[in-house]
């Protein structure tokens, strides 16, 4: 806020208000988001946006310590926890639309409307015509001001925040640790396991090399063109996150051959030809088949 | 534009917040509105500080930020805890105090 705002005043720029009309839209857009998007990561990252479009709200009235802060603070390290426990948590998860009581949700919007009114009558009936603007206190600069405050009259809050948050640090810690029930097996002990029980003593196969996907997903193929689920991670075979392209490949390769043939000038035999589209056919249904008994 | 309309945002904001915490199942949502309410809060603070010219109420805008934080360390380690033993996050699922 410039010198020139210092004294009571009533109105605030125009620039200022086109800049509220417009981000607060934006601001109350987010935040509907955040309680009616169904998944949690729509719902963190319209948080995300409001939580900025708040910055800048802060910056516009005159606290530049906080608006920088907030976006470091609050969109930088808070949200991307929020987006590190939903990733932990699992991205697909979408809330169950189920309502556990029943006409809960129109009564809490209803009780959301009342307590807004409540709220805006209450601000609407205080008397604030007029208003002082930070000219003054941030004189010397808003960081040395609140500075000068933090030191001298709210020292011991601060002090006290300091225990706070090492508290909370120690509490995550032993909240989220777990103690090893048993101990890790050794890569020689699971060399040695392998060679004793004899089964795969080779290591497993590698995924397929397709480029798309996740490409580990992929099963890799085998001399036959069958899939070899040896090939894909555990964790993604009990998900049942594999996919299966063989069918697919086969299919490719036969165009291919038949594409080849056909610039080549040269006229395959009908009955290879039929074979093989079979061949692709067939390989695709017995995958089809292999998936199903997986399941 | 009287500054009072940041109230009125914050105030909107803030019952927003509220209604998500009563709506939402999952706490992970419930835990984003409960943010929300607090930067509501501290919005509100900003704006009073404004209005009567001094900087107390961005410093305590500032110790709610403190506290905000330590806040969603703490309660996203119990949620994450939670998920671990009944593999979800949804708050009515967590309806025994012993699994």
């Amino acid at each position: 806020m410039s010198g020139a705002l210092a004294a009571a005043a009533s109105t605030t720029s125009t620039g200022e208000a086109v800049q509220f009309w417009v981000l607060g839209t934006v601001a109350v857009i987010g935040a509907l988001c955040t309680i009616l998007m169904r998944k949690a990561v729509h719902s963190a990252l319209s948080l995300a946006g409001t939580m900025i479009v708040l910055a800048v709200f802060y910056l516009a009235n005159g606290a530049y310590f906080l608006g920088v802060v907030q976006i470091v603070v609050y969109t930088g390290a808070i949200m991307m926890l929020f987006l590190f426990v939903v990733m932990l948590v699992g991205v697909t998860a979408a809330d169950s639309l189920k309502e556990t009581l029943k006409g809960q949700r129109w009564l809490a919007a209803l009780c959301g409307l009342g307590f807004g009114i409540l709220l805006c009558a209450g601000i609407g009936n205080a008397s604030l015509k007029t208003f002082d603007g930070l000219g003054q206190a941030n004189s010397g600069g808003n960081v040395e001001g609140l500075a000068a405050l933090v030191f001298t009259k709210y020292v011991f809050a601060f002090e006290i925040t300091g225990a706070l948050l090492i508290t909370a640090a120690v509490g995550a810690m032993v909240l989220t640790h777990r103690e090893r029930t048993e101990r890790a097996r050794s890569q020689r002990e699971q060399s040695e396991e392998r060679v004793r029980t004899g089964k795969h003593v080779p290591p497993l196969p590698a995924p397929g090399v397709y480029a798309r996907h996740n490409a580990v997903d992929i099963p890799g193929l085998l001399p036959d063109g069958t899939t070899s689920e040896l090939s894909v991670n555990a964790t993604l075979r009990g998900r049942g996150q594999v996919r299966d392209v063989s069918g697919e490949a086969l299919a490719e390769l036969a165009a291919l051959e038949q594409r080849s043939e056909r610039w080549l000038g040269r006229r395959k035999p009908e009955g290879t030809e039929a074979e093989g589209a079979e061949g692709a056919a067939g390989a695709s249904e017995d995958a089809e088949h292999r998936k199903g008994a997986a399941k | 534009m009287n500054p009072v309309n940041y109230l009125y945002l914050a105030a909107l904001l803030f019952t927003i917040g509220a209604a998500g915490v009563v709506i939402r199942r999952n706490a992970i949502v419930l835990f984003m509105c409960v943010e929300l309410m607090l930067n509501a809060c501290n919005l509100a603070f900003v704006t009073f500080s404004r209005l009567h010219g001094n900087l107390d109420g961005q410093i305590i805008a500032f110790f709610t930020m403190v506290v905000a934080a330590a806040e969603v360390v703490v309660g996203l380690a119990i949620i994450v805890t939670v998920f671990r033993s009944r593999h979800s996050a949804s708050v009515d699922d967590a309806s025994l105090m012993k699994l």
